[in-house]
Order: structure tokens, then C-alpha cells, then sequence
């Protein structure tokens, strides 16, 4: 038995994945946030993630691209087509090789691609960072909390200090969620400067929560579909692997039986 | 086609009769679903299905997968997202596929330890050994091929990496890499070759898997006693041995069912716990991740190239005595290689003559400290190239070593091993004589 247990141990450990051990230097500090995703039944809060595409629309897309999204796939957030195609035109101007010129977007197209400044494309941040790493570079934390994409993305936008300086005359931000403590990108977001039509509150950490939401969304659309295939194949495997059971323990009855004498 | 007595397949009508003196395709298949196998087998021998299970899925998963990606720098990645958004089921596809690769590698390491305690190396089944250790060496090249495909981040710089290991080797090293590359760095030549040999190199397991059923079809399976089957008749092999079917083939669904469980809750509700963050940015030559890590099944061997630096007094010796062919970096890369080959000479190396750990008192607790060292070596080669982690990896890497080399010749010969049932049936009963129907079959 002890054996058994050991090596059960063993194999949870194997399974800590080689991710986690990947942090950088300096201490960084990740708020856990409670989304409305997480957890094996969590689901999207829709109007979370509309706020959050209003945040991302108003202040992130300045600079940072979504290439990997296409625009149709808003329709998942609750918007009709129409308020779609409404939504691309105004928005977004794309390039139409057809037409040798740019022409406004509409929903077949990708969100545009963004790299005037050099900022990266946010389709898949929030698979792209991983907000926990412990405990010793372990990764366990992981299997509680999650990878922790969105926390890191909220974490970090609301994680300045205010604190700046110049190195090699390039401005740099305090950022405590930051590897390295140090970031590029200036403050993004500040006090009520996107009005939110449900009247929700527009403060920095309430908006980084929407938009770090939202990223998770377009990082992993059919996050929901995927739980759900899990539930429904973890369910069908149970029950099968009682009948199994029950089939074998009744196959091997006899074989031990005829030991009983 | 095994050497334990049996029934064999009789044609009885004439159109059996007609096929099976044309093609004994039936009396083959049939003998080897029949094959009698050692009734006292444990849960440590349902592995083998579940790694013939990971081969179908893999390659069933990949072949539709192929259908919507591009081999291209310039769209690999995309299509993946393509995957990911637009296909039907894609994402559970392409997951299923990821962590596939992962059960893969639990299901073999499992089944290779099971081996290296049972003594399942030992003769007559050598060759079934090294056919094993050769799968696991495709297994490795093919997942490391196919963790190039999407071209993030680690694809690229884990290929960088991994490809430049060959460039370690004295004098002709730079020519292999780059024959290997088919240019001077990761490109998309190396993308497409990769491409091609992630798809081919599954087949050529599945031959190796057939080949690999076929030796040890022929010796017998061991059991966790290692006391042979007897072989003088067939009424007395059939007191030790169980048909594999049905009795073996629905144990082993059993456990492979439980084992999906945990796999589908993965897939469902974590799939990118085992994967690294970095893979979904896409590939940038002009950036190097802070941390380049392998996947976590590469990490023990990875562990061993690193372990071996210029400070350490074995590798400076060498460079002596070859005068500075052999440097650090080509002999982290023998030490790599070594290591896996030192399992595949375990046959060779092990001087006891008693097969099974449960019989050899002072192996166990070696073998326990193997396990151990193993998952130590992996949980090393995620750790940063520095103190105090340099010195532990040198550590578990030796010990490594020391194991095959050092301890199985020398336990052989000072081992006093305990007494051993005499036959398969009487350890069965011993275990399941008061046995009631309660009890977990060959448990």
C-alpha cells in the first residue's frame, strides 16, 4: 500500500509542468481574481465581457492588435450581426488587397493586426503568461488557481506604483505584476475614462478585470465548449469504468473462487 | 507462434478452410489474442495497452489535425489558431493531441520502470528491450518534431536548441546541423523536414510496436514473480497461465478507462498545464525566452547534458586525454545519449540471475533512490542554469550512472536473494487462496 501511495505522489509530481518553472527574476505579485470563468461549471459574465471589448476598443487597440480574432466571433458576447457589422466599420479599417486601399472592417475580417509602437498582439495573451508559478517553481498552485493568464493581465494593469525612470532614454514603469518589477508601457488605464452604458463602475482595477476577461475570451473562445466536452466525457468514463470493473470483477470470480479448497 | 503450449486456431468450415491455406490471417490474429499469459500479472501490466491506445489516438488525432495546418513559418502558426476558432471540434482535436503526447510519455516511463523493478530486460527478452528502448528513442524524436509544428516561442528555440546538440559533435558537427536544418538556422526548411518526419515516424513506431508484441509473444510475458511459465505441457501451463482474452483484455480496458478519466479531466479543464506559456507567442528569432524548457518528459535527460559543465573534474579529464575533442557541451551530449543507452544495456549490466526486485532485498531500496533520482533529474532540468541546482543535477546525474554501471553489476554478485514461489500458480493461490469475491482481481 505504501508503495501505491508513494508512487501516486510521485506521479502527481511529474505531472507539474515544466511551464511553472519558467519565472523571471524579482518578486512578482498576481491577485488571484475571482472570474466568473473559472472552475470546472464556471461561464463567461457577458456583460463582463462586452465591458471588457469597450475597454480594449477605447484605450488597448491604440496599440496593441487582436490578429487572430476574427470580428464575427463578437456575436458570441451577445451583439446581433447587425450591431457587428456596425461595430467593425466604425472601428477598424483593414487593408483589402482587392481594392488596393483600406476600406472599413466588417465582420469577416480578423481584428487588424497592430504594431505601430511595438506592443504585442493581445489574441492569445492570456494563454501566453502564467500568473502562478509555485510552490518552488512546481506549478501545484496551477491545479487550484489555474494557469492565471487573466489574473496576470488584470494584476498588471492595475499594478503600477507610479514610480518612474529613464534607462538608456527609454521611460520605464514600476509594475509590481511585471517580471523585473520594471515595464515599458506607460499606465494605460486611469479613473472613469471609459463610461460604461450598464453604468458599472470604471475604475482602474474594475477595468482591468473587464478587459483581462475579455483577453481570456479571445484567447480561448470555446473555453465553455471545452469544459463542457470534459464534464460530459469525465461523466461517460466513469460510468464505463464502473461497468468494466464490474465486468472484470465478475470475469475473475471464478479463477479465484476455484482457489477456495 | 509463443513457446507456452496452447490451443491453436482450427478452420472448420471450408471457407475457413479455403482462407486459411491461402493467408492464416485468422489463426495468427486469433493466436495472438489467445496467447496464454501469466495469471498473477498486477496493475503495473496495464500499460502496454494503454501506450497502444496513445499511438491510435495520436495518430488518428494527427491525421485530422493535418488536414487544417500549414507547414509554413509564415501561416504554421496561424493555422493553428485556425484550429483553435474555426474547425469543428478543433480545439478538443488539437488538445487531445497535446496531451496525448503527455500520456504517451507517463503511460512509457510507467512501463519502463515496471521493467527495469520486474527484470523484464532480463533473458530471454532482451530484444523485446531494445526494441522498447528503440520506440521511446522515435517516441522522443517524433514529439520533439511535433512540438515544433505550431512555431511559438519554445518550438523554435527548443529546435535551436536540440538541433544545436549535434553541432557539439567534434569536426563534423557543423556540417550535421546544418544538414539536419537544411540551412544554416531554424526555418522553414526545418519546419517542412520536421513536418515530414512527425508524420512518418509514427508508422514507423507502429512497425517497431508489432515487432516489439512479436518478441514477447514468443518468450512468454514476465509477471512480478519472474518465475517462467511452465512449458511441459499444456495442462500444466494452463495452471499458470490465463488466456489473454478475454481475461486480460478487459483489465486492462478497466484500468485504461480510469486512466482516461484523469486524462479527458485534463484535456477538459486544464489542457495547457503541461505546456509552456511561451508556445503561444509566435516564433521570433530576434527574441530569446528568458527560459528556454523542454517539454517535462525531456527534462530528466535534459538535466544530464546540463549537469556536465566545464568545472566538473570528469569532463575536464576527458578534454585532457582527448586533447580538447571532447568539451563540455559534446560530452553533456554523450552523457544525454549514455544515459538513455545505459537502460537499453541494463540486460548486459544486471549480473543477478533472479528477475524480479520483490526477490532482491537490497535492489529495491536502489531501485526506489532510481525513481526518485528521476523525478529529481526532471524537476532539476526546469531549474535555472545555476547553484545549488548545478550541483544537484551532478549529483542525480551520477547516480543515474552509478545505477546501471555501477550497482546492478555489483548487487549480482554480493545479493543474497530471498526465495522465490516455485511456480506462477502457487504465488497466485498464495495471494488469492482465502481470496472471496470481494477481493481486486490479480491484485
Amino acid at each position: 500500500m505504501f508503495k501505491k501511495l508513494a508512487i501516486g505522489a510521485a506521479f502527481a509530481l511529474a505531472l507539474a509542468p515544466a511551464s511553472t518553472f519558467a519565472a523571471g527574476g524579482g518578486e512578482q505579485h498576481i491577485e488571484d481574481f475571482d472570474f466568473s470563468f473559472e472552475g470546472p461549471f464556471g461561464t463567461w459574465d457577458q456583460n463582463q465581457l462586452q465591458r471588457g471589448l469597450q475597454v480594449y476598443t477605447e484605450v488597448c487597440a491604440a496599440c496593441h492588435g487582436l490578429q487572430y480574432v476574427p470580428l464575427r466571433d463578437l456575436e458570441a458576447l451577445g451583439y446581433s450581426e447587425e450591431q457587428v457589422i456596425v461595430y467593425s466599420a466604425d472601428n477598424f479599417e483593414v487593408f483589402d488587397p482587392e481594392e488596393d486601399d483600406f476600406r472599413p472592417a466588417k465582420p469577416t475580417d480578423h481584428f487588424p493586426a497592430n504594431t505601430g509602437v511595438g506592443a504585442p498582439d493581445l489574441s492569445l495573451m492570456a494563454k501566453a503568461r502564467a500568473g502562478f508559478h509555485g510552490p518552488y517553481g512546481l506549478g501545484i498552485n496551477q491545479l487550484f488557481k489555474g494557469m492565471g493568464g487573466a489574473e496576470y493581465i488584470a494584476s498588471l494593469l492595475d499594478g503600477y506604483t507610479g514610480e518612474e525612470k529613464t534607462e538608456a532614454g527609454a521611460t520605464l514603469y514600476e509594475n509590481t505584476a511585471f517580471p523585473g518589477g520594471w515595464i515599458s508601457m506607460a499606465p494605460p488605464l486611469s479613473e472613469d475614462q471609459v463610461e460604461f452604458a450598464d453604468g458599472h463602475s470604471a475604475s482602474v482595477e474594475a477595468m482591468s478585470e473587464d478587459v483581462a476577461a475579455f483577453l481570456m475570451w479571445t484567447a480561448e473562445p470555446n473555453l465553455m465548449g471545452r469544459k463542457n466536452a470534459g464534464f460530459v466525457g469525465v461523466l461517460f468514463l466513469t460510468v464505463l469504468s464502473v461497468l468494466l470493473y464490474l465486468v472484470n470483477k465478475r470475469l475473475w470470480a471464478p479463477i479465484k473462487g476455484k482457489r477456495l479448497d | 507462434m509463443s513457446g507456452i503450449p496452447h490451443d491453436h486456431y482450427e478452420p472448420k468450415t471450408n471457407g475457413e478452410k479455403w482462407l486459411n491455406s491461402r493467408l492464416p490471417i485468422v489463426g495468427l490474429i486469433y493466436d495472438t489474442i489467445m496467447i496464454p499469459t501469466p495469471k498473477n500479472l498486477n496493475w503495473w501490466w496495464i500499460w502496454g495497452i494503454v501506450l497502444a491506445f496513445c499511438l491510435a489516438l495520436q495518430i488518428v488525432t494527427g491525421i485530422v489535425l493535418v488536414m487544417h495546418y500549414t507547414p509554413h513559418v509564415d501561416l504554421a502558426f496561424a493555422s493553428i489558431e485556425h484550429i483553435m476558432r474555426n474547425v469543428n471540434g478543433g480545439y478538443m482535436l488539437r488538445y487531445l493531441h497535446m496531451n496525448g503526447a503527455s500520456l504517451f510519455f507517463v503511460a512509457v516511463y510507467i512501463h519502463i520502470f515496471r521493467g527495469l523493478f520486474y527484470g523484464s530486460y532480463k533473458a530471454p527478452r532482451e530484444i523485446t528491450w531494445i526494441i522498447g528502448m528503440l520506440i521511446y528513442l522515435m517516441m522522443m524524436g517524433t514529439a520533439f518534431m511535433g512540438y515544433v509544428l505550431p512555431w511559438g516561442q519554445m518550438s523554435f528555440w527548443g529546435a535551436t536548441v536540440i538541433t544545436g546538440l549535434f553541432g557539439a559533435i567534434p569536426f563534423v558537427g557543423d556540417a550535421i546541423q546544418t544538414w539536419l536544418l537544411g540551412g544554416p538556422a531554424v526555418d522553414n526548411a526545418t519546419l517542412n523536414r520536421f513536418f515530414s518526419l512527425h508524420y512518418l515516424l509514427p508508422f514507423v513506431i507502429a512497425a517497431l510496436v508489432i515487432v516489439h508484441i512479436w518478441a514477447f509473444h514468443t518468450t512468454g510475458n514476465n509477471n512480478p514473480t519472474g518465475v517462467d511459465v511452465r512449458k511441459g505441457s499444456k495442462a500444466e501451463a494452463e495452471k499458470d497461465t490465463l488466456p489473454f482474452w478475454p481475461y486480460f483484455v478487459i483489465k486492462d480496458l478497466f484500468a485504461l478507462a480510469v486512466i482516461l478519466v484523469v486524462f479527458w479531466a485534463v484535456v477538459g479543464y486544464m489542457p495547457n498545464y503541461l505546456g509552456h506559456p511561451d508556445n503561444y507567442i509566435e516564433a521570433n528569432p530576434l527574441v530569446t525566452p528568458a527560459h528556454i524548457v523542454p517539454e517535462w518528459y525531456f527534462l530528466p535527460f535534459y538535466a544530464i547534458l546540463r549537469a556536465f559543465t566545464g568545472e566538473v573534474w570528469v569532463v575536464q579529464f576527458a578534454s585532457f586525454i582527448t586533447g580538447g575533442i571532447i568539451d563540455a557541451k559534446f560530452f553533456g551530449v554523450i552523457a544525454m545519449f549514455g544515459a538513455i543507452l545505459a537502460m537499453a544495456l541494463a540486460p548486459w549490466l544486471d549480473t543477478s540471475s533472479v528477475r524480479s526486485g520483490k526477490y532482491r532485498p537490497m535492489f529495491k531500496w536502489w531501485f526506489y533512490l532510481l525513481i526518485i533520482d528521476f523525478f529529481a533529474l526532471m524537476w532539476l532540468g526546469a531549474m535555472p542554469a545555476e547553484e545549488p541546482y548545478a550541483t544537484f543535477s551532478l549529483i542525480a546525474s551520477a547516480y543515474w550512472f552509478a545505477y546501471f554501471f555501477v550497482i546492478l553489476p555489483i548487487l549480482g554478485v554480493i545479493e543474497k536473494p530471498l526465495a522465490q514461489p516455485e511456480t506462477i500458480e502457487e504465488d497466485f493461490n498464495a495471494h488469492y487462496g482465502k481470496a472471496d469475491a470481494d477481493a481486486t482481481p490479480a491484485e
